[in-house]
């Protein structure tokens, strides 16, 4: 069983790797699906790149939470103290990008999850969290 | 592991990534395929990503690339045994992966090439 909240440092590619195999194996005790679990774990990867590659490395809460008496959720959330966004609205149009991806990360990580938050500030960093519910 | 190993069996390059892949892995992969293409002669490239339990937009770009750049070196990709819930999760995100030719299976990739080479081995007619 997950505690409540775990951190988990997310600074070069193999945390990446490791945060999607945390994710996953928190989103099999909250109980979700296989594509769920799939989902989720998608969104950890592309918002743990960004951390990475955008943000200079930063950190990953992972957090169970309870929406009701039956209603289990996984909300994660990735903070960095990177350069910032200046354009939140740009930054999350498909095919938006400052490197050399696709630009579907983070838009695709609010479309793979329930509830998408992201709050980002030039010179002070991000920090973006999703919540899926099962 | 910091390689993915490449198969050849006859002229076809044979590639199963069984790892959790980072992303600089990934990029390796690329390389090297490309780089084997040219030194084998290679006319397919048969990917199995069955073990994979999820494609985010960097594989799914990778995958493209390899793609395109096999076209270019006159080889042809197929990538076979995506799982499912990869499928509907690489839907939802955004990525349909076009120009990528796909099978379900390793068996079924290797009948899709070889159809792909025969009918490019077709001389024009009507010329």
């Amino acid at each position: 069983m997950a505690s409540d909240l775990e951190t988990f440092p997310v600074r070069n590619g193999e945390d990446v790797v490791r945060a999607r195999q945390i994710v996953r194996s928190r989103a099999m005790e909250v109980g979700f699906s296989l594509v769920e679990q799939t989902k989720i774990v998608t969104a950890a990867s592309e918002l743990a790149r960004n951390t990475v590659i955008y943000g200079g490395g930063g950190e990953m809460h992972v957090e169970r939470v309870y929406g009701g008496p039956k209603r289990n959720g996984l909300r994660l959330t990735f903070e960095d103290k990177g350069p910032g966004i200046a354009d939140i609205d740009l930054a999350l149009r498909d095919g938006f990008t400052t490197g050399n991806g696709l630009g579907l990360g983070l838009n695709g990580a609010r479309k793979l999850s329930h509830e998408f938050d992201i709050w980002s500030k030039p010179g002070e960093g991000t920090r973006v969290t999703i919540t899926r519910w099962k | 592991m910091d390689r993915i190993p490449i198969l050849k069996l006859e002229d076809v390059l044979l590639v199963s990534i069984q790892v959790d892949m980072h992303d600089q892995l990934a990029l390796t992969l690329q390389d090297d395929l490309t780089q084997k293409i040219v030194t084998t002669r290679a006319r397919a490239v048969l990917i199995d990503i069955s073990a994979l339990e999820m494609v985010d937009s960097f594989m799914g770009r990778m995958l493209g690339n390899i793609a395109s750049m096999s076209r270019i070196l006159d080889a042809q990709t197929v990538v076979v045994g995506m799982r499912p819930a990869v499928a509907i999760t690489l839907v939802e995100l955004g990525l349909s992966l076009p120009g990528i030719r796909t099978a379900l299976n390793v068996d079924a990739g290797l009948a899709v090439m070889r159809e792909v080479l025969a009918r490019r081995d077709e001389p024009a007619n009507g010329e």
